[in-house]
């Protein structure tokens, strides 16, 4: 359902990723700054912003394959940066197949099957088909390792398509795609104005042995910012009230945060800079998601607690 | 352009540059030393763990240079059997070579390589002879200094590639999906000096390349 809220919300975000392009050019013309990055960042983004706008809005099949490639590709850039044991090899070819097994069970919209796959049976499957390799060197850590890797990346990127299958009733000012265009854009924007804010006030870090980038001053801009654009674009594209939506402007910058500072602890732990060379200017794609890992999962919690969601079995 | 060339060419655009960089992905790390494939021939010498090392390196490289880069590998290994041969030869621009010379003179072992070089050719060759277990490299043979002796004004360029062993060992079956590192040495040339020295340098500069993606890992 694409209502015309959705559209100019669309239409929207267009008109800001270009003027932000233009106001790049601005400074680099007139302060003579070099902030090339910033241009090959914002490039990249366009061009994720219109993979995700194609993918989403032409159908549910293009939209789940979209949600499984990018679950994949995040899947394969955390199992590429930790050792892998090669009696476990196999068993990455099972935690891969649980990306289109997941996305079935949310198209189908099994939604309670899809709340217990991965945290119960793959969590039991992985287990058990790693205690019969027999290899005990490494066990519990391996193990682990994988366990993490379909929860942060299988898992929580599935909740984007359960966002999608939520019924359109539930929200008639933009429906489900209102809802996905909710998070995602509010997603990247708490990044970018943490990022923003951090760059220009940043002074006191606040967690220099992770992330020394990261500061108090970005991350309550971050968190003022995000509130606002919350209770702003939520009032136009989601049925929310302005309480509601405040309170999750917060959660959500403040988790946001997390999921990012999360992923760098993570390539800390194994000495990496990027999880990949994928997306210039980005990094991996994992990289660019980390904030989704935990919002989205939050989100769609918070949503189905406030609503009444009636899911239908069924294509 | 005959048959088998366009064939070649459509099976990289089509299956293995999408397979390489969409389903395994790769990193490379002195991407600038790549040789211009169009201008002038180079010798391409990497460690090999795995059959993906070969689709791998000749993905690095634009599809359109894709007719000009040959693998050498072993006769008795992929062209056993004319279909074999075939496939090989049409898909991968493969160059046989054997690797139980006896008293063969290695003007006429070397011939199709000699010859792919004056004709500004790139060939990848594995002077490991076969592929290891593990990330461990084997001690090089000294085939790549004969080439090298024979084709003086034909850089050598040194690679490492970390990965292939995860995706596809030697003796597994089953593919699994990893980003893979690709480290690129600067070129050298055939100094002069007896073959198995130049095999022993080459060789360095492939460990330094490990080393330092070892140190990248363990940062």
């Amino acid at each position: 359902m694409i209502t015309d809220n959705l559209k100019n919300a669309l239409i929207l975000l267009y008109v800001a990723i270009f003027l932000l392009f233009g106001i790049t050019k601005f400074i680099q013309k007139v302060f003579k700054k070099d902030i090339e990055n910033m241009c090959i960042r914002l490039k990249s983004f366009l061009g994720i912003t219109l993979f995700f706008t194609v993918a989403f809005l032409f159908n549910k099949i293009t939209a789940f394959c979209f949600i499984g490639l990018i679950s994949y590709l995040c899947l394969k850039e955390f199992f590429s940066i930790i050792p892998v044991r090669r009696t476990d090899r196999n068993i990455y070819l099972w935690a891969y197949l649980s990306i289109p097994v997941s996305l079935y069970i949310v198209y189908i919209k099994w939604i309670n099957l899809f709340y217990i796959f991965i945290p119960l049976y793959m969590f039991i499957w992985i287990s058990t088909r790693m205690v019969l390799s027999g290899n005990t060197k490494g066990f519990l850590k391996n193990l682990a390792v994988m366990q993490y890797g379909l929860m942060s990346t299988v898992y929580a990127l599935c909740y984007l398509g359960l966002i999608y299958v939520i019924p359109n009733e539930n929200n008639p000012k933009a429906g489900a795609l209102g809802l996905l265009y909710y998070i995602l854009v509010l997603t990247v924007a708490n990044d970018f104005i943490q990022m923003f804010t951090g760059k220009i006030l940043g002074k006191h870090k606040i967690i220099p042995s992770i992330s020394p980038n990261k500061t108090w001053e970005g991350f309550i801009g971050g968190v003022i910012g995000t509130t606002i654009l919350s209770v702003l674009m939520g009032n136009y594209v989601t049925d929310l009230s302005i309480g509601q939506l405040t309170f999750l402007g917060i959660i959500l910058a403040a988790f946001g945060f997390f999921g990012d500072v999360t992923v760098s602890a993570i390539k800390r732990d194994f000495g990496i800079k990027d999880t990949s060379t994928l997306i210039p200017g980005h990094g991996g794609i994992l990289d660019r998601l980390d904030s989704l890992l935990f919002t989205a999962p939050l989100f769609f919690h918070f949503y189905a607690y406030t609503h009444t969601l009636i899911f239908t079995r069924g294509i | 352009m005959d048959y088998k060339k366009i064939l070649r060419y459509l099976f990289f655009l089509f299956i293995v540059k999408p397979y390489i960089y969409l389903v395994l992905g790769v990193n490379v790390s002195g991407a600038n030393n790549l040789p211009k494939i169009k201008k002038s021939a180079s010798i391409i010498v990497a460690n090999h763990n795995s059959h993906v090392d070969t689709l791998l390196l000749m993905s690095l490289f634009a599809t359109s240079d894709i007719l000009k880069i040959h693998p050498v590998a072993a006769a008795d290994y992929f062209c056993n059997t004319k279909l074999k041969t075939f496939f090989f030869k049409t898909f991968l621009g493969l160059i046989p070579l054997k690797r139980k010379i006896g008293k063969t003179p290695k003007e006429e072992l070397f011939k199709e390589i000699n010859e792919a070089l004056k004709n500004k050719e790139t060939i990848i060759i594995y002077p490991e002879g076969t592929r290891g277990n593990d990330d461990t490299i084997k001690a090089f043979k000294t085939g790549v200094s004969h080439i090298a002796q024979m084709n003086p004004e034909v850089p050598v360029i040194p690679v490492y590639i970390n990965g292939p062993d995860r995706i596809l060992p030697k003796g597994a079956f089953f593919w699994v999906p990893f980003i893979a590192d690709v480290y690129v040495s600067e070129p050298v040339y055939y100094d002069g000096s007896p073959t198995k020295i130049f095999t022993k340098l080459i060789e360095d500069k492939v460990q330094t390349l490990k080393e330092e993606h070892k140190k990248r890992e363990e940062l």
